[in-house]
This record gives structure tokens, C-alpha cells and sequence, in this order.
């Protein structure tokens, strides 16, 4: 069985590219806490003003944001992993992953789960230090979070493997990035809760309760208070499957890059 | 972290219950909605409003007799004490309480009420067995906190515009003694067996200490909330955790409760509940507190020991007072 060797050699290669980068495992880190610490310090007494679940009191911003900035972390390190696809392809190497004699669907569920690895260690290092810094969770929370995490970085793991299949070139890449990650950071709940964008806006209400970051979001919310959120938890399983079809139709050599790049 | 362990713990308590084979004491706290005239009554276990009881108008003070029979609630706008079973949530009858009754306190003899008239500068003394007014005591303008020493030989008025503290000798029911506070004192505590007197100023944004041996200010507490300008910052209840170690202070529209160490005056915490906060009550054990908040219209419960709000119970409009009621008495 070739399957499991694989999928270890897989993530092995991603854990290992990441650890030899550290400036991109601070980098990962500091964004967060630059916006956790400094950015939600400024607003520290903006909210607790409504209290919506699966919050029971009043809660600081800081509180508040923990969750949308692990779904950051997420976001682009899903989309950074991507990006490492379409330099691989650049260099060759993905020609070499691509030809082992495995079915491909399983090669990219295996990147996949190499990226979402990475990206979980990154949202617990973040969360330690945020509960450091006294932001912390009810401990079970810790634990039940890890399934949303796994799922919530396949979605955005299968999102930007998805692009990456339809990027020909590094160059286009940053400005998929733009179009991409920021609407999707900011057009969510990850900053601000869902009812305040309504106060605003009842589109931008639906284009954020739309998005299938502001789910990824919501669940990692509600499980990091042991908490389960049914709606939340489909939107994200349809999103990942769909995302994942996509990567999957995008790499089908009968159609996808390789015929284009043919 | 704290909300699981709550969680925790209420689970222990509840199993504890249930092998001594003890009924379960669902405990209350009850709150004077300002606005609703009504009183809400909170179930400590399920942390839920389970009862909503009609007032007199504007009802703000509220406490119950020592022995938890009956319920004195000062209906301000009715100009009177409405004293309620507490049980049935009718109300018995009404006590003359002079106009404008804001506050008071209950003397630990259980019969003798002193009530702030915060519209006459007065300070009327009724006793409820008797039902009648047994003295009426001139004090400064806008008459609100009141305290009486664990002792009962002193009575304590604040007055808001006069920003003094009154003090009572409540064997002759004449003023002792007046000392100056800060800027519109709101409310009064003895502690430690009734050696210190603490005094909260709202607009000052302190709280005096004093000996009541000599009267004299031994010590001001002063708060900082961080991202709250100091105008907002505005102490007004207190309440006094088990062994008069740390005192809890609501901070009004700034929306924090501090913790306070009774020991060396130190502010140590500061812990985020509703919109201006004002008055609190513990639970027996003092292992929660339960804050009222008046434009949230909520009540915020908070671990003690943690120093930590757990929930956000929603009330009536403009929640003004709470009170402790044990339900196995």
C-alpha cells in the first residue's frame, strides 16, 4: 500500500518547507496578533453591546475576534500553500508529484492535509499566545475547536488549490490574493458580528452571510466554546466539497493545466 | 475557562444535592426594574427570570426582612415601602416611607427601616411592626446611600448634591457627625465588623474610606478603566466578598465591576458586564455576584472566584436593585 507513504511524505515535505522558512512561521504569527493586540485594543470598548451566541455575557472585541483571526490564519496559509503549487509546477517538481501512480484526487486531498497541518499548528501557537496575553477559551474549547480547524482548513486548503489549478503563471497569483482573501477576510464575521454589518448594510449583510468564510468562522466560534453549530458545519462541508470538485476538475489532465500548458 | 468550570461546578452542587437526598434550594435574586415597575426574580440554578411580580412605580431599593418573610421594595414614584410576600407577590401592605424613597437600609434589630427622601433632604426612620414613622432627620440635599452599622448605633446617609456623609445616632436619631466626600455620593458599606466606612462618590469617581472610631478619612480608591474615558468611570454600588477581603464595585456607565482589595485599597481587576451598571447582590455562599444593569436591562452573573461574568440574564426595563433570597427558609 503506496497510499499512506505518501500522504506522509506529502505532508512531511510541507511541515519541513515550513519549519526551513521561520520567517514565514512569524510572519503567519504576527499578522494575528498584530491585529488581535493592536488593532482590536482600539476598540476594545466599541463593542459588547448585544449578546449573540454562543457568547452568554458581554465580551471584549478582543474576545470577540479570536475566532475570525484563526480563520485568518487559515486563509492565507491555504492560499500561501497554493501559491507553493503554482511556484512547484513552475520548478517541475509537481510534474514529479503528479506522476506517481496514485489517482489524483488522492495526491491533492494528500496537499491538502499537509497545508491544513501547518495551519493548525500555526492557530494553536496563536492561541496560546493570545491566552497569554489573558484572551482564553474555556479549556474543553481547545479540544473541540481541532475538527473545525481540520475542517475549515480543508475548505480553504481546497479553495486555493482550486485557484491555484487555474494560475498559469506566479505573477497572477498576488492578485488572485487580492481578489480573494481580503473580500473574503473582510466580507465575513470574522472582524465584525454579522448583525452590526446589518445596522450598515442589508446587502453587505447577505454577501458576508453568504460567504463560506464567515461559516468557517462561525464554527471555529461556537466550538471554541464546546459549542456545536449545525448550519455553520453544513455550509462548510458543502463549501470544502465544492471547492475540492473544482481542484480536483482543474487538475483532471484531460482539461486542466497540463493540456492548457500542452 | 471559568464558564466550563461553572458549569462544572453547578453540576457537582446539583449531584451533591441529590445524594443527601436534600431538596434542591433553587435560591433567587430578586431586581427592581425602574422603568417596568416590576420586580424580576432570577432562579440562581438555571440562571433564568422565572418570575415577573408587579410593583409600585419607579421601584428602585429593595431588600428583604432578616428572616426573609417579607419584602421591602421602595416604590419611589408611589411615594411609599411597599412590603411583598414574597412568596405570593402580593403585596401586603404599604409603609410610610415620607416622599420620594430611594433607598434604604433595614437595622439589624429587623424592625426598623432608614429611608433616603431624596427629593425633601430628609431621612425618615419607620417602624415596620408599628407602621409608623418613628423620626424624621434633616440631612443634606438628595439624600441616597444608607448603611447602618452591624452594631445598629450608627446610621449613615450620603447626600448626592450636598456630597457629604451623615452621620446618625440611631439612639437619639440625630446627626453625630457630617463628613465631607467626594462629588455625589451614592452609596455606603460598613466593613470589618463595622470599623471602616466605605462611601462611593459617582461623579468623584472614588471611594472614601473611613475609621468610624474617629470619623477621620484613612484612604480614597480610585479606578481606571483602560479604553474608558475617567468621566465614565463612575462608582456607585458595592458589595463585600465572603470575610470582607475584596470589595466589588459597580463602575455605572464605564460597564465594569472593579475588585477591590479591602486590605490595601488596590484596585486588582476589573471585570466587563451591561450598560451602567449600579447595584449588585452575591448568593450564599458568595460564589456569584449578580450585577444590575440599567440601559442593558440585564443581569450580569459573575464567578467570584474567578472574577469572571458567566452570563447576562435580560430583565425588566432599567434594572435598578438586587436582592439575595434563599428558598428553603
Amino acid at each position: 500500500m503506496i497510499w499512506l507513504p505518501a500522504l506522509r511524505a506529502i505532508i512531511w515535505r510541507e511541515a519541513l518547507r515550513f519549519v526551513h522558512q521561520r520567517e514565514r512561521f512569524i510572519a503567519a504569527l504576527v499578522r494575528p496578533l498584530v491585529w488581535l493586540l493592536v488593532f482590536a485594543a482600539g476598540f476594545r470598548a466599541a463593542l459588547g453591546l448585544s449578546i449573540t451566541p454562543p457568547y452568554q455575557t458581554y465580551i471584549t472585541y478582543e474576545t470577540y475576534i479570536v475566532p475570525g483571526l484563526c480563520g485568518m490564519i487559515m486563509l492565507f496559509n491555504g492560499m500561501q500553500s497554493s501559491l507553493s503549487l503554482v511556484y512547484d509546477r513552475e520548478m517541475g517538481s509537481m510534474k514529479l508529484l503528479l506522476t506517481a501512480p496514485l489517482p489524483r484526487w488522492w495526491l491533492l486531498f494528500a496537499k491538502l492535509m499537509g497545508s491544513t497541518t501547518i495551519s493548525i499548528l500555526q492557530v494553536y501557537t496563536f492561541l496560546a499566545i493570545a491566552a497569554a496575553f489573558g484572551i482564553d477559551m474555556p479549556l474543553m474549547g481547545y479540544v473541540t475547536a481541532l475538527p473545525a480547524l481540520i475542517l475549515a482548513g480543508l475548505m480553504l486548503g481546497a479553495l486555493g488549490l482550486a485557484l491555484s489549478s487555474f494560475i498559469k503563471q506566479l505573477e497572477n497569483f498576488a492578485g488572485v490574493m487580492n481578489f480573494v482573501i481580503f473580500p473574503m477576510f473582510f466580507l465575513s464575521s470574522a472582524l465584525y458580528p454579522l448583525w452590526k454589518m446589518a445596522e450598515s448594510s442589508r446587502l453587505l449583510h447577505d454577501i458576508c452571510a453568504a460567504n463560506p468564510f464567515t461559516h468557517a468562522v462561525e464554527l471555529i466560534r461556537f466550538a471554541l466554546y464546546a459549542e456545536f453549530n449545525g448550519p455553520a458545519l453544513g455550509w462548510t462541508l458543502l463549501a470544502t466539497t465544492a471547492f475540492m470538485a473544482l481542484a480536483i476538475w482543474g487538475y483532471d489532465p484531460a482539461r486542466g493545466m497540463t493540456r492548457k500548458r500542452a | 475557562m471559568s464558564l466550563l468550570c461553572f458549569k462544572n461546578t453547578h453540576i457537582a452542587a446539583l449531584a451533591a444535592c441529590a445524594v443527601l437526598g436534600s431538596p434542591v434550594a433553587a435560591d433567587e435574586i430578586w431586581v427592581s426594574n425602574e422603568k417596568d415597575d416590576t420586580v424580576s426574580v432570577i432562579d440562581i440554578e438555571t440562571l433564568e427570570v422565572v418570575r415577573t411580580i408587579d410593583v409600585g412605580e419607579r421601584p428602585r431599593g429593595i431588600t428583604f426582612a432578616k428572616d426573609y418573610s417579607v419584602l421591602y421594595v421602595c416604590a419611589s414614584d408611589s411615594d411609599t415601602v411597599q412590603v411583598i410576600d414574597p412568596d405570593t407577590g402580593e403585596v401586603l401592605h404599604e409603609l410610610p416611607s415620607g416622599e420620594d424613597p430611594e433607598q434604604f437600609v433595614l437595622h439589624p434589630d429587623n424592625r426598623h427601616l432608614y429611608i433616603a427622601n431624596e427629593d425633601d433632604a430628609i431621612t425618615t426612620v419607620v417602624d415596620t411592626e408599628t407602621r409608623k414613622v418613628v423620626a424624621q432627620i434633616d440631612v443634606g440635599i438628595e439624600p441616597e446611600g444608607m448603611a447602618v452599622s452591624p452594631d445598629g448605633k450608627i446610621a449613615i446617609t450620603t447626600s448626592e448634591t450636598t456630597n457629604m456623609a451623615h452621620w446618625i445616632d440611631t439612639t437619639t436619631q440625630k446627626l453625630f457627625a457630617n463628613t465631607l466626600v467626594d462629588s455625589r455620593p451614592r452609596h455606603a458599606e460598613f466593613l470589618k465588623d463595622g470599623k471602616e466606612l466605605w462611601v462611593s462618590a459617582e461623579i468623584g469617581g472614588t471611594i472614601s474610606v473611613f475609621d468610624v472610631e474617629t470619623q477621620a478619612e484613612i484612604a480614597k480608591i480610585d479606578f481606571e478603566v483602560d479604553g474608558v474615558h475617567p468621566d465614565r468611570v463612575q462608582p456607585v454600588g458595592f458589595e463585600l466578598a465572603a470575610g470582607d477581603t475584596h470589595a466589588f464595585v459597580a463602575l455605572g456607565p464605564s460597564n465594569h465591576v472593579a475588585v477591590v482589595n479591602a486590605e490595601t485599597y488596590e484596585v486588582e481587576d476589573y471585570i466587563l458586564v451591561g450598560r451602567r451598571v449600579w447595584h449588585m447582590d452575591f448568593n450564599a455562599d458568595k460564589s456569584l455576584l449578580f450585577t444590575t444593569n440599567g440601559v442593558s436591562g440585564d443581569v450580569t452573573v459573575i464567578d467570584v472566584a474567578a472574577r469572571e461574568a458567566i452570563k447576562s440574564i435580560k430583565v425588566g426595563r432599567f434594572p435598578w436593585g438586587a436582592a439575595y433570597r434563599p428558598t428553603d427558609s
